[in-house]
């Protein structure tokens, strides 16, 4: 399912150098909007490292994606105005709040661990929102002063969305970069063995629970670079990004474009955003024409758009790959 | 050759409740000594697996492998040390290809659980490993099909393969014919046979079909009731007068290969 060809290291290339000079001939509003799909792109496809790759169901996913917001956020109000600096604040603080939530997640699968993943971000959520002086409550944290870039005397400005798009297109690609590395490595592979039968991969003397507290921490560290990111393009940090429902955005755009593929989520993501741009400047009732376009669309593809796709042109082209 | 046993039991229990599953067994399994349990059903066969791979604790009674007292050991630990056993239904990776059924445990084995660094996608001496092995059980050409879409002889194959793949000591076979039909049943113990003197692994299986275990095991130990009733050669058991009357009947002289 997960095994590709070798020309998709061009494919990758391609789309970035396609993305990159994107915004030379779109509108600042469509650039917001790319913007926007390539920050939850990353988060997705963080989810599905979890969920596709080593079958485990997280509801908690945005504890980390808001965790991310939150430590840079707190970070850029204290410390530093570095962007380099908020980053690695925001992935290593999500890394280590992973590994300590994750070390009691991963004792259980299944539903269960579904119920231990919501019940730990339903405590975040709770967390940013009650604790005042230092989350500022339901308010959220703004973020007054962006960070800056500078290299030697040039100094970028974040305010310039054209600067931030690339920006963000910059750090997603490392991110997603890390991610095809994982799951082409041997470790990866062990996470779609866990994911296919645990029992086996522990009676081959693995501790299962080590396998998946490791993909836990990894995907808590990526949903918080990409937190980082949705926290300076909206300039607060707020708790509606831990709250379970924003976790389950997640299960949505990964399921919409594909568990079984490696860029599924993210082509979910684009489908999910664009339909919920349009839709929304048309009703003011979008929900309803939004979920019965999804309902549809997770019927007619029931491997994800992109997953279904994938499968109908390797069919086509007679490559027996998997059942 | 030294003299310590390759796994040796001393008076084994284990007790469920009131019941008791297994009562007294002792047994030793020598190096290179392709050896068979067998009873008839509800005898404690599986259950003496299950104690022995370190799935159920024994209620009394010690666990030898190679001198060591393993008595209780959880199966990470038994795994480690090279005692491996492989399952009475098909216990496999369904939706991976055959070669990565099997570079899972070599990875495994060769400490690169957490490798992150390297890529499978090169040919690398994990791969080759795993080749080997597909080659030893003779699967080489379904090496890129998703294991779920071969036959079920070929998934036991798949299974075997797995075991082989930590380079065990000792593999515990549970029933490695169950299910197959004449044709899957001769290739498999032609494969053990041969295994048996290649893989440098030695073989202890149970089974129910007479005529494999004539044929293949050189000792025979036989179950009945929780209970030993009866251990030496494959002619010894044919020629055991209570083995004939309490489990095997008459038949042995019409089914004994």
């Amino acid at each position: 399912m997960f095994g590709v060809l070798n020309k998709n290291f061009l494919t990758g290339l391609l789309i970035v150098v396609f993305l990159a000079l994107a915004p030379l001939v779109l509108t600042t509003h469509w650039i917001i909007i790319l913007t926007e799909i390539i920050i939850m792109s990353l988060y997705a496809m963080s989810f599905n490292l979890l969920f596709g790759y080593t079958g485990l169901l997280s509801f908690g996913q945005a504890g980390f994606f808001g965790a991310g917001a939150y430590f840079s956020a707190l970070t850029l109000a204290h410390f530093t105005s570095s962007f380099w600096v908020c980053v690695a604040v925001g992935v290593i603080g999500t890394a280590l709040l992973a590994f300590v939530i994750g070390w009691f997640c991963v004792r259980l699968d299944e539903i269960y661990f579904a119920i231990l993943t919501l019940g730990f971000g339903m405590m975040l959520f709770t967390l940013a929102h009650n604790w005042r002086s230092v989350t500022g409550g339901s308010d959220g944290l703004t973020i007054l002063t962006l960070p800056v870039l500078t290299f030697s005397s040039y100094r970028l400005e974040l305010f310039n969305p054209k600067i931030f798009y690339w920006l963000s297109l910059i750090t997603v690609s490392l991110g997603i970069v890390v991610l095809r590395q994982v799951v082409n490595s041997p470790f990866g592979l062990l996470l779609t063995a866990t994911r296919e039968n645990s029992q086996r991969v522990s009676f081959v003397g693995q501790n299962v629970r080590t396998v998946r507290l490791v993909a836990f921490t990894i995907a808590g560290a990526l949903a918080g670079m990409a937190g980082v990111l949705f926290g300076l393009f909206n300039r607060i940090a707020s708790p509606e990004m831990l709250h379970w429902s924003f976790s389950g955005k997640a299960v949505l755009m990964t399921i919409l474009g594909g568990s079984g593929v490696f860029l599924g989520p993210a082509v979910g993501t684009s489908i999910f955003f664009v339909l919920e741009h349009f839709i929304t400047s048309y009703t003011t009732n979008w929900m309803i024409f939004l979920g019965a376009i999804l309902i549809a669309l997770v019927l007619l593809f029931p491997m994800g758009v992109l997953g279904t796709a994938a499968s109908f042109i390797s069919k086509q082209r007679g490559v027996m790959k998997h059942e | 050759m030294n003299n310590t046993p390759l796994l040796e039991i001393k008076n084994l229990h284990k007790n469920f409740g009131k019941f008791q599953a297994l009562h007294g067994v002792s047994l030793t399994v020598s190096e290179g000594c392709l050896t068979a349990l067998i009873g008839p059903n509800g005898a404690g066969k599986t259950t003496f697996y299950n104690v022995v791979s370190g799935r159920y604790k024994p209620s009394g009674g010690r666990v030898y492998f190679q001198g060591k007292d393993v008595t209780g050991a959880p199966t990470h630990k038994l795994v480690g040390l090279g005692l491996l056993r492989s399952f009475q239904i098909t216990n496999i990776f369904p939706k991976l290809t055959v070669l990565e059924n099997v570079l899972t445990p070599v990875i495994i084995h060769n400490g690169k659980s957490f490798s992150l660094l390297n890529s499978l996608r090169r040919k690398t001496d994990l791969r080759e490993q795993a080749e080997q092995i597909l080659d030893m059980v003779g699967l080489t050409r379904y090496a890129n099909r998703s294991a779920s879409t071969l036959a079920y002889g070929d998934k036991r194959l798949v299974e075997i393969a797995i075991a082989l793949a930590r380079k065990p000591k000792l593999v515990l076979l549970d029933e490695p014919t169950a299910g197959m039909n004449p044709e899957e049943t001769e290739r498999i113990i032609h494969l053990i046979k041969d295994l048996s003197t290649r893989s440098g692994a030695t073989f202890f299986i149970t089974e129910h079909d007479m005529k494999v275990v004539f044929s293949i095991a050189q000792r025979i130990f036989v179950l009945n009731q929780g209970r030993p009733l009866a251990e030496g050669t494959p002619d010894e058991i044919r020629a055991n007068r209570f083995v004939r009357e309490a489990y095997l009947g008459g038949s042995l002289d019409a089914r004994g290969a």
